[in-house]
């Protein structure tokens, strides 16, 4: 996926060209290469229905434009739903983890487990068990969001310096302040990295669901519209998901910037 | 001379990962009274940490017993202040944040608490710093930042564990002497775990030399090297011998003229 592509930001705000590398440079190489792809698509005149060219998707997806809008948000909507459940699972499934050996010893097998099912077998059974409707699609969404994210959640709790648990110790703090007050905020560069995963994979999960069981969505609209070779449409729809994977992904960046600026860019915490 | 810390035939045996007993610290007796400065000096493994958390209250003795103004220290006790080798200090937090966090831990925050935190930052040469993150500040800085969260709560003991330890050579003895004006200001119980034999010496009122395998205390040595002191006196008489022999005790005597031939 482009995810990856995200160019590094930090300590570039000095340079006055700084905008210029961060934002320009990756357009200008993107519509490069739509120009390149057009220029191929022409001169040796590829069948728009093996490869259409950038100016067919575009023609043909904005052709339908109100409906892959409602497609484009009913995918979003799935992403989300997942996206916010991992979070809401994996954070004290995390804590939980890092609890007490024991806990962990009995959970991680359930969540190796859940990582080795196949999300694609899994799907048309979750259909069968919880009906044809939004919930197995979010079910799918967080099985394959939220398992990097509980890793790296946990990762991000044991990475404080046993000095300041020993600290918290000689205060007599309760577990509960050495959580909140100690552990969350040291895990919290760790939990954005493992975000940053999630939402990624989140917008993968919505479609693997989309692909056995929807109505909508745009995976439902790449089954639908290559079933009747309307490749250009499903190049559309492509187009779009990987848009949303780095629009998605970039709003997580920023949150971790503006909200926690100490950690981004800080990557590990050590002094 | 009342002790104010008694440490009396303490042991201290951890079980290894592969079922081994380490004895960290093996009948170890100790007293020490109020406002006395005590370095514990000795190689790796010889338990001076150890015995820093046993005062700490952070680690049970396995046998013996430590006890402050005479009540067996079972757990930790609020008025003992602590320094690590590190500083750690929270990164998301501005220096006043990190001086007042013990405090905020206790939850014994109030409205002189940032008069107290603004007076200790100055004590250190910090005013003016009060809002900085720590990560905008020199490794000494940091470590003196930890001091004063060490200090906040008003403690009557402080335990140092090579605080100075990650420092470079020169901030390290101006740390030293900084430290020393401090305890002249602020008179505590010191307890203070170093690797260097110099420091140790100017530092303290006596030595605790202790050896390996298992750890216990060698000798205590009485440094009656006059205050003030500083790095300078170092060419003085008593100084000199109390190293002399602190080397004698930790290295044996024919590494000592070795080093003496060298230097």
């Amino acid at each position: 996926m482009s995810v990856q592509a995200a160019p590094p930001l930090e300590k570039s705000r000095k340079r006055p060209s700084a905008l210029f590398y961060e934002v320009m440079v990756p357009l200008l190489a993107t519509a490069a290469g739509f120009l390149l792809w057009e220029g191929i698509c022409r001169v040796f005149a590829v069948p728009g229905y093996l490869v259409p060219a950038p100016s067919q998707i575009w023609t043909e997806t904005i052709e339908i434009g109100p409906t892959v809008f409602g497609h484009s948000m009913a995918t979003l909507r799935t992403v989300m739903l997942g996206f916010v459940v991992s979070i809401l699972i994996s954070l004290p499934l995390a804590v939980l983890l890092t609890a007490s050996p024991a806990i962990a010893s009995t959970l991680y097998p359930f969540l190796v487990w859940t990582q080795s099912i196949p999300k694609v077998a899994l799907a048309p059974i979750l259909v069968v068990v919880m009906g044809s409707n939004e919930l197995p699609r979010v079910v799918i969404t967080v099985l394959v969001a939220f398992f990097p994210l509980v890793i790296s959640s946990a990762t991000g709790l044991m990475s404080v310096p046993p000095e300041l648990i020993e600290l918290s110790r000689a205060c007599r703090a309760s577990k509960w302040s050495e959580l909140w007050r100690i552990r969350l905020p040291y895990a919290i560069p760790y939990i954005f990295a493992g975000l940053k995963v999630a939402i990624s994979l989140a917008v993968v999960g919505a479609v693997v669901a989309e692909f056995v069981n929807a109505d909508a969505g745009l995976g439902f609209l790449i089954a639908t519209s290559t079933a009747f070779f309307k490749v250009p449409l499903a190049f559309g729809a492509l187009i779009i998901l990987s848009v949303m994977g780095v629009v998605l992904f970039q709003i997580v960046v920023v949150i971790e910037r503006v909200f926690f600026p100490w950690s981004s860019g800080n990557t590990p915490v050590t002094q | 001379m009342t002790a104010m810390i008694s440490i009396k035939g303490v042991t201290r045996v951890f079980d290894s990962r592969d079922g081994d007993r380490i004895v960290a610290l093996q009948d170890v007796s100790l007293d020490i009274a109020a406002n006395q400065f005590i370095t514990l000096v000795g190689p790796s493994g010889c338990g001076k940490s150890t015995l820093l958390r046993i005062v700490a209250g952070l680690i049970l003795p396995t046998s013996g017993e430590a006890s402050i103004g005479g009540v067996p220290i079972r757990e930790p006790r609020p008025e003992t202040g602590i320094v690590f080798q590190a500083p750690t200090l929270l990164p998301w937090a501005s220096v006043m944040d990190n001086v007042l966090f013990p405090l905020r831990m206790m939850h014994r925050i109030d409205s002189t608490s940032a008069d107290k935190a603004a007076a200790l930052l100055k004590l250190v040469g910090l005013s003016g710093f009060e809002g900085k993150s720590p990560r905008e500040l020199s490794g000494g800085m940091q470590q003196r930042v930890a001091i004063c969260r060490a200090l906040v709560h008003e403690p009557d003991i402080l335990l140092m564990d090579e605080p100075f330890g990650a420092l470079d050579a020169l901030t390290r003895e101006e740390m030293t002497m900084e430290l020393l004006r401090i305890w002249g200001e602020r008179p505590k119980t010191v307890l203070f775990v170093t690797h260097s034999i110099s420091e140790a010496v100017v530092l303290a009122d006596r030595v605790v030399v202790m050896s390996p395998r298992p750890g216990r205390i060698a000798e205590i040595i009485d440094v009656r090297t006059p205050r003030p002191r500083s790095f300078d006196t170092e060419g003085n008489s008593t100084f000199h011998e109390a190293t002399q022999r602190i080397r004698q005790l930790i290295f044996g005597q024919r590494n000592v003229s070795a080093g003496r031939a060298a230097a």
